[in-house]
């Protein structure tokens, strides 16, 4: 076992391993930081930002930031879920988030955290960006209206030999998930649903299976997002 | 005390949440005790008799007559309520934002597989007592001020219903995880 630590969270006595990041010891101490791009297990990116915490006067990510001895991990203030809330916000402008009509409504990472900071509307424009859907893949559909570009589907989604099956298209603002068409041509149901899985959102969907959960029995119609880690209050 | 007024309407909506305001079901009658209505298919007015407390807006704005009543909802009602999704954001009419207008018109009336072939003169309705369409579909913020917002598709009615309660009485709005939803 490595090296027991002591940190605080928002000036709770906590106790980690050494080299564990501040998402993962937190979750052992019961306190849930909100998460979007990590996937327990894979190595993190930091490119959603959404698990925000100042330590040190300092703005960092909590899922790539290993935990320190007497660390003082501040996450809870108003100010730091302000922040994370405007970055939810912006989600939600910058693609085309049509939550009535999308069959992961209610399973959805993004909506359960805009249901968990009680956004009622945006602060910032919505933006309307043209992004195509695309049905081609025998198995998959892509909704780029949806995608965040979290790379959740590029880390955990691999075949046999390592390779991804999926990869960034374009450059910029144009940015797109695209699916290698040769390596995905003999792809499983069970991979076909993983991919599905470990989507946030509603951007990839598996064929032939839309809205199979009924409404009331979705993942976040009763409890929010976080509630298996820390008992939430709401 | 005299009774707080309040005017609703339906813009670029699917009266879906008119609908679920009325599934506060019985308590319409405790809602009457509170309220009376004015302009609203509820009560079927059709103009503003006097100026209103509340105006509960669905929908978002789609056509020139949307805005114009719109904005008669901002000039006679003290605080304008966007209810549902369309008001907030435009909504499922808001699909068509990332479609050229013309595109649009052209699949409604020339191209799309229930005209095709049928619509033999070509024409795009254009009589001047049509509402003029406008290039996008607006949330109802982003043409006048709105003062609250109720998500939902519909929203659910027991936030419709203590939303209300709230504004009406002045008691303060819990906002329950349940009733909070995008869908």
């Amino acid at each position: 076992m490595n090296q027991l630590i002591k940190f605080k969270i928002d000036g709770k006595e906590c106790m980690g391993e050494k080299g564990q990041n501040i998402v993962d010891a937190a979750k052992d101490n019961q306190i849930y930081i909100p998460t979007l791009c990590n996937i327990p297990g894979i190595k993190p990116r930091g490119a959603c930002r959404i698990c925000t915490v100042r330590v040190n006067g300092r703005l960092m990510t909590a899922c790539t930031s290993p935990i320190a001895e007497g660390m003082e991990i501040e996450s809870k203030s108003v100010d730091i879920e302000n922040l994370r809330k405007a970055i939810i916000e912006l989600l939600f402008t910058e693609g085309n988030h049509f939550c009535p009509s999308c069959e992961r409504s209610g399973s959805c990472d993004l909506q359960a955290l805009g249901y968990k900071y009680q956004m009622l509307i945006p602060r910032f424009k919505f933006q309307f960006t043209d992004r195509a859907v695309e049905a081609s893949h025998p198995k998959l559909i892509k909704d780029h209206n949806r995608c965040i570009l979290c790379k959740r589907c590029i880390r955990a989604i691999k075949d046999e030999k390592g390779r991804s099956l999926f990869a960034f298209g374009k450059r910029g603002h144009h940015v797109e998930i695209n699916i290698d068409t040769k390596l995905s041509k003999d792809m499983t149901d069970e991979q076909a649903l993983e991919a599905t899985e470990i989507c946030p959102v509603g951007a990839i969907l598996k064929k032939e299976r839309g809205f199979i959960e009924p409404i009331g029995q979705r993942k976040y119609d009763k409890q929010p997002i976080g509630s298996d880690i820390e008992t939430l209050e709401h | 005390m005299s009774k707080t007024i309040v005017a609703t309407t339906s813009l670029a909506g699917c009266f879906g949440c008119h609908m679920s305001f009325l599934d506060i079901d019985e308590k319409i009658l405790d809602l009457i005790e509170l309220v009376e209505f004015n302009k609203s298919p509820i009560d079927d007015i059709k103009n503003f008799t006097k100026m209103c407390d509340i105006g509960l807006v669905e929908g978002g704005c789609c056509n020139d007559e949307n805005v114009h009543v719109l904005k008669d909802f901002r000039a006679h009602c003290k605080i304008l309520v966007s209810v549902g999704e369309c008001a907030i954001m435009g909504g499922l009419p808001a699909l068509r934002n990332t479609v050229p207008l013309q595109e649009c018109l052209e699949e409604a009336y020339l191209n799309g597989p229930s005209v095709a072939g049928n619509n033999e003169s070509g024409i795009i309705p254009n009589d001047p007592e049509l509402p003029v369409i406008l290039n996008k579909v607006y949330p109802c913020h982003e043409v006048v001020r709105m003062d609250y917002h109720l998500p939902g598709c519909p929203p659910r009615a027991e936030l419709i219903w203590d939303a209300l309660y709230a504004l009406v009485t002045g008691d303060p709005l819990k906002l329950p995880y349940e009733v909070v939803k995008f869908d």
